[in-house]
């Protein structure tokens, strides 16, 4: 306190002379008199009628409580002003009440009716400012008008004043905690918001008020994942840090079987080399075991959810605002499979180049993650190297991300760095950095003698901190194998006469004493010199003198026995009370009376027994059990309001919880299941329940579809991502719009103006017709555009469902519309596709074949052949579009339409052999004008390859109308490479830089083998041409036709005939050098499997092995 | 979240608090005095200390701390975050951050702050945002390279800064000649990830005025300042040789270069010539500046001179680091070259401009 009003006093005296304005201040005058004149003299101002007058008063005002003054006496004169109209005055009036509100309570109920009337006000901004002071006016008293305040904002129109109320429930909750039932209904209520600039806000009142509530998050999860990216910074920080805790306890622990599936897989590899030897029963025998094996282990399966969560985290990685990439940092590290975690290393490494006190937090994280997680830093060993100019703090933690990188291969470099460190000006900062050779040396056995050597070394150094670190140091590492290194403890012997550092003579007493048979003949001699200054020592290496002449007398009492006697009557003496304990201790147990017990017979066994070595243990082990990121693992200290982040649970709760009525994806899996005629029902009954009709339609589609659409999903996820920012902020105009409009109008408008809005909506409001609707577009096959139409329903499905407003059918409607303008684009796009194929018809290549109608080419119809024999127990309605794993092509964007100036164009392999060059993929470019001119000449130049890759270019479009589609086909060599073709693309205006790379599918082709050519085949590719792994199904994807589809949709290949109902076989060549590519999927219960790729090149069977499981187990 | 915020200068004073919950004391600031007692250097301060009822964070910036208290469970990147983001809009509104310039308009920081947290939680950080609400006292966009690195681990570490001043919703690409140079980015909200993932431009909706669109790192460009530096001590003095030579920088003149050498404590003076600029050992801090200019590719300037040292005191045991200055007009050393900037959404012709600059920021030599 002394101190602080020191600084008052300073303060007065300076202001007087920095700020000639003020310079009347009460404080610097310091005479009373004149102090309440100067008062007088703002009310007076504050009394007139001028506006500028009391801006002048007010801003005087402002000005003292900015700088810590009291100006409470002002009160009443200042809230007579409450109501000005000059909106600046006014601003300072709701600076100063807010300030001072809780002293003057009686008085500040006078503006409150102010507020009340400004909380009806028209103008959004006025409702909301007015709204944040009433909530920032801490008095009991109005906790009721409050309450029905932040009630009535909460339902407020402007998304604004919305956020203000979910701001606003802390506040009250902090003045009155009796309200917090009737606040997490608020809470509930924001929680279902949809718009970003709530979501931030709400979920900061949760985790203040209720974060115990888990249960309000499952129904929002979904959108919160979703809307994530969109929200303001700091509202992300508080969100991803809540979904870690509630990831922690919803979903299961992805690493749960890593180390059982490592144990087993040795054995597992025999048994599949042998595999082709043995006859079916025996092997079924073996699969049986097997599967009953896997049961045990309880095969992990990632929540789909789950995955969610990390894919929509990542992005944030590059946010600019450290507190986000930390707070992905610490959810990837908390949640992510290992092998993922990886990819946030590079993004916590940036941060280390920022500010200093950025870096301190990261270090301190990073610090603590290299211990559990040391290869993902490696690569970025340097950039912790330590700069001269780095502050101390920085320096410590660097050495210690630097120590705990250390091993076997990079340990040399290391070490090589701490010498140059040893030499620095700053001390705590070398003897840090012995610490840290230390723990080198005791964790890296092979660097030990050197870096034992290297310290001795540092013994003969001129400053005395270092020796003294290096002799502690020295110490423990000896303490591991003694008896090599007699002649280092004869050298620290001689030292004691001059180090004076205690901590350092106590460690080199301890030493001889412990290894007082390594140095009989020092031994006695040091104790005789330590006796001689016993008085004058500190009190650590008195205590270890006694030991030392303990040890000694036990060994060598002839020679000891009255030096012993000497010092341990010195100690008897001493002043401290522990010494005097410890010498009537040691006395009792060494020197045998009559009266001593049987303890001194054990007396050399307790002092001289083998101590086990001192383990140097890095202070930041053991601390993640903190929430990285998080103020107490940065304290290593519970903080309070510090939330526990939980362990996984054993087994995972129900996730039909976070259903939303009918989300896309259950409605697939549901429609699998169906088809597989399993009842698994009351599993999805709740969503099921509510989505009757579209069930019912969606029985009639098929399979492929199904699965198709789970992918095609994401894929216009992909597709319209650089749209999806965009889609938000249009919805969130619109809404501002309807909050100053009537809300029917707009959408009748809305509806009027886009026809495929009255589509969806009569598609909801009579099932029949879209039932026979359906029907229709199944038989002409438009497998793509329906999945995609789906999607924009599920969608609006799905925004619907979280709406929570009564008013379900005026609802209905406006979501239907809101939902509209995104799913627009994909529309139009699949619309082209239709066009494209009847202009198509004409050419030599069959873009995207439809399943029945196309001829399907000869490759084709071998897979189709044998996808029929595995289908025979199917009924006839499934079966057409399982078959056609080409329909399920992938378009990708090769320029987009801002980029390309209007230009669009995206490429698929379309799975034909390219007729000029057979060792060429054939790529199908379609290309889209959505510019309002035309464009010409359409041709590629300036083709940028990696030797040996070659291109077959497509032919010039010499004209392309605005609004017009064409498509054309361009032959690319890859080699059997993932290389990417670089190119231009050029019209008559304009050239873009574009690149197309192909998925490790594409790059072969599909080929016929009969079951008996493929075991032999396989029987060739054995060995480093094998690769085996083993996945576990995604849900969706446990039988035969949804593994063929996927398989196929992953990679280019046909289908091999098996007598097995529980293989599946396919084979293809890849396209330039015709290697054979074998690939079999061996499924066992409860949807583990294995995955074998058999392939002479060795690269594209890595890569086809990781693009299949990708697709088998999302 | 945040409690209370004071505005402390390097002497101590208190020069401004607010407090966005119930007052807390300024007697809170007495365990950071103590701390701050302690360290050697104002950096060297912990940006979190503990004290038995609150939590302290604190930046230093513009020889200013900013120290905020907290009472509960916060992660302390988001408060380091929001204080810098502070310091960033004063720098924003007043052209820069200090002690005079924070007494001066003391109102309007107080007004600034209000609106910037809400009960402690961040409510408008934006600058743009913020100066709809609150009017600032009183083009061109520019790219600035900084360069860091020592001979043992050479970066690059660059910032694109814009300065947007259009009308309406313009939505601007902005494309690279050679963006496989970027290693690793983080930018500003407004721009869009995906486009970047999948495209590598930058494509995004601005804020109105200055702001950082992208900040980037980028490897494997040599250093291009060579020295060629001897530094040896012998007895009670020692001498010193110091020359600085250009290696590649495209013809473009390498200015304002700067050595800054910090001596071992027991330097007592130096005695050299300089063969271009002029040099200055601050005898208290041990600090040998060395102010070259334009760097002269002709004849490259020299420093040799000798040094007098403590009589009787051991020879030093390191050799100091040296600190190099320097900056580059119309070049950007990472080589990143801006393609183009389109516009879309908007029908006018817009105003574009680019400058290139490189500045070292933290380039050490050792010795």
């Amino acid at each position: 306190m002394s101190s602080s009003s020191a600084f008052n006093d300073e303060k007065g005296g300076s202001s007087s002379v920095g700020e000639p304005e003020y310079g009347h201040d009460p404080a610097s005058g310091g005479i009373f008199s004149s102090d309440y004149k100067r008062h007088d003299d703002l009310k007076e101002m504050l009394d007139s009628n001028k506006d500028s007058l009391k801006l002048e008063a007010m801003k005087r005002i402002v000005a003292m409580i900015a700088r810590g003054k009291n100006a409470s006496d002002l009160f009443p004169a200042v809230v007579k002003n409450v109501a000005c109209k000059n909106i600046e005055v006014k601003k300072l009036v709701y600076v100063y009440l807010v300030r001072y509100a809780e002293e003057q309570q009686d008085l500040a109920l006078l503006s409150i009716s102010t507020f009340q009337r400004g909380l009806k006000d028209p103008n959004q901004l006025i409702r909301a400012s007015a709204l944040r002071v009433l909530s920032s006016i801490r008095v009991t008293i109005i906790v009721p008008i409050m309450m029905l305040a932040i009630k009535e904002a909460a339902s407020d129109m402007s998304p604004y004043v919305r956020k203000t109320a979910a701001h606003a429930i802390p506040k009250l909750y902090s003045l009155d905690p009796e309200q917090k039932d009737q606040l997490i209904e608020v809470i509930e209520k924001l929680l279902a918001d949809k718009t970003t600039l709530v979501a931030g806000s709400v979920v900061m009142a949760f985790e203040e008020v209720c974060p115990e509530r888990i249960d309000l998050i499952h129904k929002n999860y979904r959108k919160l994942c979703n809307l994530l990216i969109d929200v303001e910074e700091w509202g992300q920080v508080v969100i991803i840090n809540m979904l870690t805790r509630y990831a922690r306890t919803q979903f299961l622990n992805p690493n749960m079987n890593e180390s059982l599936l490592e144990e087993g897989s040795g054995g597992d590899k025999t048994f599949y080399g042998s595999d082709e030897d043995e006859d079916d029963d025996e092997e079924e025998k073996d699969k049986k075991e097997e599967a009953h094996a896997m049961a045990k282990r309880k095969p992990y399966v990632m929540d789909p959810d789950h995955r969610l969560l990390l894919r929509n985290t990542k992005p944030l990685l590059q946010s600019r605002n450290a507190a986000v990439v930390m707070a992905v940092a610490q959810l990837y590290f908390h949640l992510a499979p290992k092998a993922e975690v990886g990819v946030i290393a590079k993004a916590l490494v940036r941060l280390l180049r920022s500010h200093s006190e950025v870096q301190y937090v990261v270090l301190q994280n990073v610090a603590t993650m290299t211990i559990k997680r040391r290869g993902m830093f490696e690569p970025y060993l340097k950039s912790f190297y330590i700069r001269s100019t780095d502050p101390t703090q920085i320096k410590v933690l660097k050495l210690e991300v630097l120590t705990n990188l250390a091993n076997e291969t990079n340990i040399s470099t290391i070490l090589r760095e701490f010498q140059t460190y040893i030499k620095s000006m700053d001390k705590d900062f070398v003897a840090a950095t012995i610490q840290a050779i230390g723990r080198c040396a005791t964790n890296i056995g092979e660097v030990r003698d050197t870096c034992l050597n290297g310290l001795v070394q540092l013994l003969s150094n001129r400053d005395e901190l270092v020796v003294a670190e290096s002799v502690v140091v020295i110490k423990k590492l000896l303490q591991m194998q003694p008896e090599k290194h007699s002649d280092i403890i004869k050298h620290m012997a001689k030292l004691t006469d001059n180090i004076q550092v205690p901590m350092a003579r106590a460690s080199i007493l301890w030493l001889i004493g412990e290894y007082c048979e390594h140095v009989p003949k020092i031994a006695p001699d040091v104790l005789r010199k330590m006796a001689k200054s016993f008085t004058n020592e500190e009190d650590i290496v008195k205590l270890q003198i006694i030991n030392l002449a303990a040890k000694l007398y036990l060994t060598n009492s002839k020679q000891t026995k009255l030096l012993t006697q000497y010092v341990l009557n010195l100690a008897k003496y001493d002043q401290n009370y522990d010494i005097r304990d410890r010498a009537r201790f040691i006395r009792q147990l060494i020197v045998p009376t009559e009266k001593s017990g049987a303890l001194s017979k054990y007396a050399k066994k307790l002092f001289l027994a083998l101590k086990p070595a001192p383990v140097l243990e890095s202070p930041f082990k053991d601390r993640d059990h903190f929430q990285l990121g998080s103020l107490s693992h940065l304290l290593n200290a519970k903080a309070g309001g510090y939330q526990e982040l939980p362990d996984w649970p054993e087994a995972a709760p129900d996730p039909s919880v976070r259903n939303v009525e009918v989300p896309e994806w259950t409605k697939c899996s549901s429609r699998e299941k169906r088809k597989e005629k399993k009842v698994e029902k009351p599993f999805y009954s709740d969503s099921e329940g509510e989505s009757g009709p579209t069930e019912s339609a969606d029985s009639e589609s098929d399979s492929a579809s199904g699965s198709e659409s789970g992918s095609g999903s994401e894929e216009s996820g992909s597709g319209s991502e650089s749209e999806e920012s965009e889609e938000g902020s249009e919805s969130e105009e619109e809404e501002e719009e309807e909050d100053e409009d009537e809300k029917d109008k707009k959408k009748k408008k809305k509806q009027e103006l886009k026809k495929p809005v009255q589509e969806s909506e009569s598609e909801q409001s009579s099932e029949e017709e879209r039932k026979h609707q359906r029907k229709m577009k199944q038989c002409k096959s438009d497998t793509e555009s329906e999945s995609e139409e789906e999607d924009s329903e599920s969608e609006s499905s799905h925004s619907e469902s979280e709406d929570s407003e009564s008013e379900v059918e005026v609802k209905k409607k406006k979501k239907a519309a809101e939902s509209k303008p995104p799913s627009k684009p994909v529309k139009k796009e699949s619309k082209k596709e239709k066009k494209e194929m009847s202009l198509l018809d004409l050419d030599d290549f069959e873009p995207t074949p439809s399943p029945q109608v196309t001829p399907v080419n000869t490759f084709l119809s071998n897979s189709l052949v044998t996808d029929l024999e595995g289908l025979s127990l199917s009924d006839a309605v499934l079966s057409p579009a399982t078959i056609a794993p080409s329909s399920a092509l992938k378009s990708y964007e090769l320029l987009h339409r801002i980029t390309g100036e209007g230009l669009s164009v995206e490429y698929c392999f379309s799975r034909q052999p390219f007729s000029p060059d057979a060792n060429m993929v054939a790529v199908q470019m379609q290309f889209t004008n959505n510019a309002t001119s035309e464009t010409k000449n359409l041709h590629m130049e300036d083709v940028k390859l990696q030797s040996g890759m070659r291109v077959k270019e497509f032919p010039e479009i010499e004209l392309l109308p605005a609004g017009e589609t064409a498509t054309a086909v361009m032959g690319i060599d890859f080699c059997d490479s993932t290389q990417a073709a670089n190119f231009q693309l050029c019209t008559h205006t304009r050239k873009f830089f574009v690149s197309i790379q192909p998925p490790v599918g594409e790059l072969m082709r599909p080929v016929f083998l009969t079951e008996n050519e493929f075991k032999k085949e396989q029987g060739q590719l054995m060995g480093m041409n094998e690769i085996t792994e083993k996945l576990t199904l995604d849900v969706k994807c446990r039988n035969e036709h949804a593994i063929v589809q996927r398989v196929t949709t992953a990679a280019n290949l046909s289908r091999v005939p098996c007598g097995s109902d529980k293989e599946c076989r396919f084979a293809g060549r890849t396209v330039n050098s015709s290697s054979l590519v074998l690939v079999t999927v061996a499924t066992k219960e409860e949807g583990a499997a294995q995955l074998t790729v058999n392939c002479e090149k060795m690269v594209i069977g890595t890569m086809l092995v990781k693009d299949i499981l990708l697709a088998l187990t999302q | 979240m945040i409690h209370s915020l004071f505005l402390i200068n390097h002497t101590g004073d208190i020069i401004l608090e607010k407090h966005w919950k119930s007052v807390i004391g300024r007697s809170v600031c007495d365990y950071f005095f103590e701390a701050k007692e302690k360290a050697v250097d104002p950096e060297d301060v912990p940006p979190v200390l503990q004290t038995p009822h609150h939590y302290l964070i604190s930046i230093y910036k513009g020889k200013l701390f900013f120290l905020s208290v907290i009472q509960t469970e916060v992660p302390p990147l988001f408060v380091i975050e929001f204080l810098h983001r502070v310091a960033d809009t004063i720098q924003d509104y007043f052209g820069e951050c200090s002690e005079g310039v924070i007494k001066d308009n003391v109102v309007t920081v107080y007004e600034l702050l209000e609106e910037m947290l809400d009960n402690g939680f961040p409510l408008a950080t934006e600058s743009n945002v913020l100066k709809e609400m609150i009017r600032p006292p009183t083009i061109l966009r520019s790219v600035v390279n900084t360069l860091t690195g020592t001979p043992v681990f050479a970066e690059i570490q660059g910032v694109i800064e814009a300065c947007v001043r259009l009308t309406g919703m313009p939505d601007l690409t902005l494309s690279f000649m050679n963006p496989r140079l970027l290693d690793d980015v983080s930018f500003h909200p407004c721009v869009r990830f995906k486009r970047w993932e999948s495209e590598h431009v930058l494509s995004f909706i601005p804020p109105d005025g200055n702001f950082t669109l992208m900040n980037y790192h980028s490897r494997g460009h040599p250093v291009y300042v060579k020295q060629s530096i001897s530094f040896f001590e012998t007895g009670p003095s020692g001498r010193l040789d110091i020359t600085i030579g250009p290696k590649q920088t495209m013809g473009k003149t390498v200015e304002s270069l700067k050595v800054t050498i910090h001596m071992p404590k027991t330097v007592l003076n130096a005695n050299l010539t300089a063969s271009q600029g002029n040099y200055t050992y601050d005898l208290a801090t041990k600090v040998l500046v060395w102010d070259i200019g334009k760097l002269n590719t002709q004849k490259l300037p020299n420093l040799r001179g000798s040094l007098s040292t403590q009589v009787g005191a051991p020879k030093p045991e390191d050799n100091p680091t040296l600190n190099i200055d320097l900056k580059i007009q119309q070049m950007a050393i990472s080589g990143l070259k801006v393609s183009r900037l389109d516009m879309y959404g908007e029908k006018y012709k817009p105003f574009k401009g680019v400058k290139y600059l490189t500045k070292a920021g933290k380039f050490q030599v050792r010795t």
